[in-house]
């Protein structure tokens, strides 16, 4: 219906659409998409009341630079006053007490939130089939899944049941599902978004950030979220660019752009490869300077990954005891008996392998095997990005290995999901910013999507070329 | 190095978290895959030498005024607890004597 943000704050402006309308455009595309499964709340009446505040708002001449924007939002994030499942069963009834700073932001810009999205449970998944909430199907194809973890957030922007979402990203949670559902995803740098009212996965990792159908929209969310908060001592006291300015005015001539050389193509998809090669010939046609460089720690980046991740989690996920809020298991004759009882009723399986191996590789004897090795090979993992950087001021990757894969193709072969984040993971392993965007189709018509890692703070970047590449192709 | 089926019961201790036969057996061959292709990362030369990443950013100690400031009532604490008794979360005996 709007393209984009832009052309609906005209209409919004010039009084030829209201935000009630448009609430009720995407109340109307959630309940014909149910089956999908997107959501875990849906706010219908309190959406639509909050429109009617926005409109008299934008009567008065006094609303917010997000005026009527519908976003959703992912469920690992606390809004209060609504539950907060984080998909786990043992946060079923959970009501949280504050509200996020990054959604606060989007709020007091006069954003209305539309509902709360289905994701893997405590955001561990690459194709949200470990929601105890059910599956999330690919509104492309839906023998087929959104990606994950922020599966429900990708659909929902997919199908027209928002316009933009929140997801948050740990390993590739925001990218990988945009590439299969064909729509842009950001991974801002570490500390550009406060995490607080994030529930922590894996607190030196998580980030959190937009998904969209066009770069400005994202731009433009990630600027009211950006910033320094007191609540989160991690959030960089950064300058915020004006993201959403000037993203057209981008001159490829004399941009430098790396292209890895050393990149692990053994499983990647024949037509993602062309796609990346197309756009590649694209750029250099156009002006822009290709530069092949060199990342020989990338291919160790899963295993660092999973070896931190999996250790800050288990240590996270240590405050789920059934003690003072979720679920509590019934029966439980001592203490110790109701800690042990409710986390296995709570928890869902691959949760529990992720605190198994995250408790594993902290436990004594290992420290030093696993935990400590995992850190020197995250310092070389950066490194290796402060160095290409010096030589170029973007890499394009694939962001995925394959388009999206059938429901239950790998839930039996926890390796084989892992290695789905093989082009994500790095760039959580090094802080840098990243972004998928919609760049063609293999063969059945599915979404292939290429990822751009910008220097650290060069959201502006990254988004701009973004948006080139989508212009252009 | 391989995990055995004491060391999956070792962790689940310590982890707080309960397994059946058939679920230990599954564990212990899905966590000998994920640390058998973890492993790989011993191959890097030069590792023994590194010093490991801790903090992500640049960022130093973060500090602020030592003056309390407005956080949840007890009410609000309390709002969500299984079970609770006045001011305090109730929970079962501690030991079973």
């Amino acid at each position: 219906m709007y393209n984009d943000y832009a052309a609906l704050r005209a209409g919004l402006d010039t009084g030829r659409v209201s935000c009630r309308d448009i609430v009720g455009f995407y109340l109307n595309n959630i309940n014909k998409g149910k089956h999908i499964n997107a959501f875990l709340l849906v706010f219908s009446e309190e959406a639509l009341k909050r429109a009617d505040e926005v409109d008299q708002k934008l009567k008065a001449g006094t609303a917010g630079k997000l005026a009527g924007m519908v976003i959703a939002v992912k469920d690992v994030l606390s809004l209060k006053g609504y539950t907060l499942t984080c998909s786990s069963r043992i946060l079923k009834n959970l009501e949280a007490l504050y509200t996020a700073t990054a959604i606060q932001r989007l709020l007091d810009e006069d954003a209305i939130i539309i509902g709360k999205t289905n994701c893997d449970e405590f955001a561990m998944g690459s194709s949200n089939e470990n929601s105890a909430y059910g599956n999330v199907l690919n509104p492309l194809d839906n023998s087929r899944v959104p990606g994950g973890s922020s599966g429900g957030s990708a659909a929902a922007v997919a199908a027209d049941m928002c316009m933009v979402s929140l997801g948050t990203d740990t390993g590739g949670s925001i990218r990988q599902p945009a590439a299969f559902c064909g729509i842009s995803g950001l991974k801002p740098t570490y500390g550009r978004i406060s995490r607080f009212g994030l529930t922590a996965f894996a607190s030196s990792f998580d980030s959190i950030g937009p998904f969209a159908k066009n770069i400005h929209d994202a731009a433009l969310v990630l600027e009211v979220m950006a910033g320094k908060d007191k609540n989160d001592s991690t959030s960089v006291d950064h300058r915020v660019e004006s993201y959403s300015i000037g993203l057209n005015d981008f001159n490829l001539k004399g941009a430098k752009i790396g292209v890895i050389s050393d990149l692990d193509e053994s499983a990647l998809q024949v037509e993602i490869k062309d796609t990346l090669n197309r756009t590649i010939e694209m750029l250099r046609s156009k002006g822009a300077q290709i530069v092949a460089v060199e990342l020989p720690n990338l291919k160790y980046s899963i295993q660092a990954y999973y070896i931190l991740t999996t250790a800050e989690a288990s240590s996270n996920l240590a405050r789920f005891d059934g003690a003072r809020y979720g679920l509590r298991a019934k029966d439980s004759a001592v203490l110790e008996d109701m800690y042990v009882n409710s986390r296995t009723e709570g928890f869902g399986a691959e949760v529990k392998r992720r605190i198994m191996l995250g408790t594993y590789v902290l436990s004594h004897g290992y420290y030093d095997a696993y935990y400590r090795k995992a850190q020197k090979v995250r310092r070389l993992i950066k490194e290796d990005f402060q160095r290409v950087f010096k030589e170029t001021d973007f890499i394009l990757a694939p962001t995925t290995p394959t388009t999206a894969f059938k429901l239950g193709e790998k839930t039996n072969d926890p390796l084989a999901m892992y290695l789905n984040d093989i082009y994500t993971t790095s760039s959580n392993l090094s802080g840098n910013p990243a972004i998928s965007i919609p760049a063609g189709e293999d063969s059945s018509g599915l979404p292939i999507g290429l990822q751009i890692i910008g220097k650290d703070f060069d959201e502006t970047g990254i988004l701009k070329l973004g948006n080139c590449i989508i212009s252009n192709s | 190095m391989s995990v055995t089926i004491k060391d999956v019961e070792k962790i689940a201790k310590l982890a707080k978290l309960k397994f059946t036969e058939e679920e230990k057996i599954k564990l212990q061959g899905e966590m000998n895959e994920v640390l058998g292709y973890i492993d790989t990362i011993n191959q890097i030369p030069g590792l023994e030498d590194v010093k490991p990443l801790e903090n992500i950013n640049d960022t130093e100690n973060v500090f602020r005024e030592d003056v309390s400031e407005k956080c949840l009532t007890k009410e609000e604490a309390l709002k969500n607890a299984p079970e609770k008794t006045e001011n305090f979360f109730k929970v079962p005996k501690v030991l079973d004597k």
